[in-house]
């Protein structure tokens, strides 16, 4: 029982902490329980999905289809966190200055909105297939520990969605206006840590290996493997044997962000002139 | 701009030289570890690689329950569902003793000893 609770939860803890966050970035959304539901549900059912046919997905290119899986969501995920991040900036202000009906809100607000959940819908299916995999493992055996096992496992679950629900009323005390700056950070970064995954994932599957030297050892200071460790590795990307690409790729999703919300965050001055 | 040109090579001449040194490693050669998992025990439990070589592992899992195959030192994971096989790559270690269990029954362990 005590496996099954361990397990689950260390799965469950890194999704928690992505949920937690996107409930508190579209807290002033309409209807966002419904997206955010979505994305659970079409998480869950992928990784469901992904756990039944594991080993034909570990076959495919020539035996390295989990890293290139891995990779490929990570990255989607990446894009839809910038997405959202340049959106905002775009939008946000506007939407927080300008008086706008309430449909129109809703309409613009749902758009952000894929890609959150999008976002949660990966963060789900990642940590949830290897859930179902060890589940169904220990369900096979039949060892008449069912019924342990689905105690542990639902103990584990509830421990996520606690660890879920702090994250969120943690995010909720930080005061309005500064919690958008808060969570433009905070999205930023979980964006770049999830790139720099993308680039191990690559590199594990010997599509990447250039500058794959590791630029640093701090796992005796600070072991990823530790509760200090997988939080900052969930919400930051951290990695206590970082490489050369991995470093480059992360500041360069950080650069990239600025860059493009900047870009796009720019007076609309032609708008301007046509509604005079 | 002539500070850009000199950036501009300095950069060229980095790549080209990891470049290099990428090929080398590769021409090495990987070399192969192959594990057994069987009843919930790894077979071999402690192989041995030369060190400063990447290397690959085959694990086949002949057990009818999937299984993780991690390594925090090694720095890899893989999920290897039942009575099926994976490869995992691991990059040049340095020589030591590396320890790697079964994320799904932490009592399965052994060690690669990298000489």
């Amino acid at each position: 029982m005590l496996a099954a609770l361990i397990i689950v939860f260390r799965e469950v803890f890194e999704a928690g902490l992505i949920v937690g966050i996107v409930l508190a970035v579209t807290s002033a959304v309409p209807h966002r329980l419904r997206w955010i539901g979505a994305g659970l549900f079409a998480g869950l059912a992928g990784a469901c999905v992904v756990a039944a046919f594991a080993g034909s997905l570990t076959q495919l290119f020539e035996g390295m289809g989990q890293e290139l899986f891995n990779a490929a969501i990570l990255m989607t995920a990446v894009i839809m966190l910038t997405w959202h991040n340049v959106w905002m900036a775009r939008h946000g202000r506007e939407m927080a200055s300008e008086l706008r009906t309430m449909g129109q809100a809703v309409a613009e607000g749902a758009r952000p909105l894929v890609a959150l959940a999008t976002v949660i819908a990966i963060a789900v299916l990642r940590e949830g297939s290897e859930v179902a995999l060890f589940l169904y493992g220990v369900a096979a055996a039949g060892d008449g520990g069912g019924r342990a096992l689905l105690g542990g496992g639902v103990m584990g679950l509830l421990l996520g969605v606690t660890v879920c629900l702090a994250t969120y009323f943690g995010l909720m005390r930080i005061p309005p206006r500064a919690l958008f700056r808060t969570t433009t950070v905070l999205i930023t970064l979980l964006s770049a840590g999830m790139a720099a995954q993308a680039v191990f994932f690559l590199a594990r599957a010997n599509w990447l290996t250039t500058f794959d030297q590791v630029l640093w050892d701090s796992s005796a200071v600070l072991p990823e493997r530790g509760v200090a460790g997988r939080t900052l590795k969930a919400l930051v990307g951290y990695t206590d044997q970082p490489t050369a690409m991995q470093l480059m790729v992360y500041v360069g999703v950080i650069v990239a962000t600025i860059a493009l919300m900047r870009l796009t965050a720019m007076p609309p001055a032609p708008r301007i002139a046509a509604a005079k | 701009m002539f500070v850009d040109v000199v950036r501009k090579l300095t950069v060229v001449a980095g790549s080209a030289g990891m470049l290099l040194m990428a090929a080398q490693a590769h021409a090495a050669g990987p070399n192969e570890i192959c594990l057994t998992y069987a009843n919930g025990q790894f077979e071999p439990k402690e192989p041995t690689v030369p060190a400063d070589a990447p290397m690959t592992i085959r694990v086949k899992n002949m057990d009818a329950k999937a299984m993780e195959f991690e390594s925090e030192t090694l720095k890899v994971e893989k999920v290897v569902a039942a009575n099926s096989e994976a490869v995992l790559n691991v990059r040049a270690m340095k020589s030591g003793r590396y320890e790697f269990y079964n994320d799904f029954n932490e009592k399965a362990r052994g060690f690669i000893n990298v000489q």
